[in-house]
C-alpha cells in the first residue's frame, strides 16, 4: 500500500494539474457566487454596523449564510450568546461535511486539517465530492482542494468587500442575488447521478420547505436528515447500480471517476 | 446599540466577529480536529454520501418556492420560469455557467420589467 502523502507544498500548487482543475471547476460557478457575495456585502453595509466592522466581518467569518443570519441580531443589539448560537446552528451542516472531509484529509497534520476546514465552504465541498466520489485519500486531492478553495475565497471576498464599499451604488431590488441560487442549482444538477439521488434531493427540498418555520435555519438539517434516511431505505429496498456523483458530469469535461467504493 | 457611534459598540462588534470566525473554524473543522478517527456506524457513513446533494436541495427548495416564509401562491414569480428555463438548458447542455446565464436572462426582465 502506498504511503499517504503529507501536506502539499504551497510552492508546488500553481503547476499542479489538479490545482488548476479545482480552479476551473469553481470558475463555472463563480459568476453566481460573486453576484450573491456582492448582495451580501451590500446587506452587511446597510445593516449600519460601520464600514470597518462590516469588512472585518466579511473577511473573518467567510460564511455567507451565517453572516446574513446574524446581521439583524447585531443591529438589534442581541446578546452575544444569541448571535453565536444562531451562527452555530446555521453552520451545523458543515459539521456533517467535516465527517466526510475526515475521510480524505484525516492523515494530515492538525494545522493543515484546520486550514482545510476553515476554507471548505459549501461549493468547494460538493465539487470536491463530485471529483473524488470514493471516500479515501488519493493523490492530487489536496491540490484540487486548494485550487477550488482559493478561487472560491476570491470569488466570494472580492465582490463582498466591494459590495460593502459600493452599497449605495448597487440596486439591490434587481435581485442579482438570484444568480447565487442558480449557481447552486447548476451544481445540484451536476450531482444528480441516478434516481435515488433525484429522490433524495426532492425529499430534502420538500423537507426544508415544510420545516421552514423552525428557528435558526434548522429546516436545512431536517431536509438533510430526511434525504439521508430516504436514501438509505431506498438503497436497501433496491440495491442500486447508481452511486451518488458516479458520473463526472461537470461541464462536459471530467472523466467518469467510476462507481467509487 | 451596535451603530458605530462609540468605541464600546465597535469593540463589542469586533468581539462578536471574532467569535463568529471561531465558529466558522470549529463547525467546518469539527470532525477534522480530533487526532484519532471518530468511529461512526457504517450505515451512517453510507447515508452521509447523500448529505452534499441534500444540503444543496434543502437550501434551494425554500429559495425557489417561498417568499417571506410562505409558500408562494402565484405563478407570476420570476424565479419559477427562470429555474425551469435553467433546468431545461441543463438537460440540453450540462454547463453550470449556462444555467446561471439562462436563468438570469429569464429572471431579470420578468423581475425588473414586470415586477414578478
Amino acid at each position: 500500500m502506498r504511503a499517504l502523502a503529507g501536506p502539499v507544498a504551497w510552492r508546488s500548487l500553481p503547476g499542479d494539474p489538479e490545482f488548476r482543475r479545482g480552479m476551473r471547476d469553481i470558475a463555472a460557478t463563480s459568476l453566481g457566487i460573486s453576484a450573491w457575495a456582492l448582495v451580501a456585502g451590500v446587506a452587511t453595509a446597510k445593516a449600519g454596523i460601520g464600514t470597518g466592522v462590516a469588512v472585518t466581518m466579511t473577511l473573518a467569518i467567510y460564511a455567507g449564510s451565517a453572516q446574513l443570519a446574524v446581521l439583524p441580531l447585531l443591529v438589534a443589539g442581541s446578546p452575544l450568546w444569541v448571535v453565536w448560537l444562531t451562527a452555530t446552528c446555521v453552520n451545523l451542516r458543515f459539521v456533517i461535511f467535516s465527517a466526510l472531509w475526515r475521510n480524505y484529509f484525516g492523515h494530515l497534520p492538525l494545522a493543515r486539517r484546520l486550514r482545510i476546514g476553515y476554507f471548505s465552504g459549501d461549493i468547494v465541498f460538493v465539487l470536491f465530492l463530485r471529483r473524488f466520489p470514493a471516500q479515501k485519500p488519493e493523490a492530487g486531492q489536496e491540490a484540487y482542494f486548494w485550487g477550488a478553495a482559493i478561487s472560491n475565497w476570491l470569488a466570494w471576498q472580492i465582490p463582498c468587500v466591494a459590495g460593502v464599499f459600493m452599497a449605495d451604488l448597487i440596486p439591490i431590488g434587481w435581485g442579482l442575488g438570484f444568480a447565487g441560487v442558480l449557481a447552486l442549482l447548476g451544481v445540484a444538477c451536476s450531482m444528480l447521478a441516478g434516481r435515488i439521488e433525484l429522490l433524495a434531493a426532492g425529499i430534502a427540498a420538500c423537507g426544508a420547505v415544510a420545516a421552514f418555520a423552525l428557528p435558526l435555519k434548522m429546516n436545512i438539517l431536517v431536509g438533510i436528515a430526511a434525504a439521508v434516511a430516504v436514501g438509505l431505505v431506498t438503497e436497501a429496498l433496491f440495491p442500486p447500480p447508481s452511486r451518488i456523483v458516479a458520473r463526472g458530469a461537470g461541464d462536459g469535461r471530467g472523466d467518469a471517476p467510476g462507481s467509487g467504493e | 446599540m451596535m451603530a458605530p457611534d462609540g468605541w464600546g459598540d465597535t469593540v463589542t462588534a469586533l468581539v462578536a466577529v471574532a467569535g463568529l470566525a471561531v465558529i466558522t473554524l470549529v463547525t467546518r473543522g469539527f470532525f477534522l480536529i480530533p487526532e484519532r478517527e471518530v468511529q461512526m456506524p457504517s450505515w451512517l457513513r453510507r447515508g452521509l454520501r447523500y448529505a452534499p446533494l441534500a444540503a444543496l436541495a434543502a437550501v434551494l427548495g425554500p429559495e425557489l418556492v417561498m417568499r417571506d416564509g410562505q409558500l408562494i401562491s402565484t405563478w407570476a414569480d420570476a424565479r419559477l420560469p427562470a429555474a425551469a428555463a435553467a433546468l431545461a438548458f441543463y438537460r440540453f447542455r450540462p454547463s453550470i455557467l449556462g444555467v446561471i446565464a439562462v436563468g438570469m436572462a429569464v429572471y431579470l426582465p420578468l423581475h425588473i420589467g414586470l415586477g414578478w
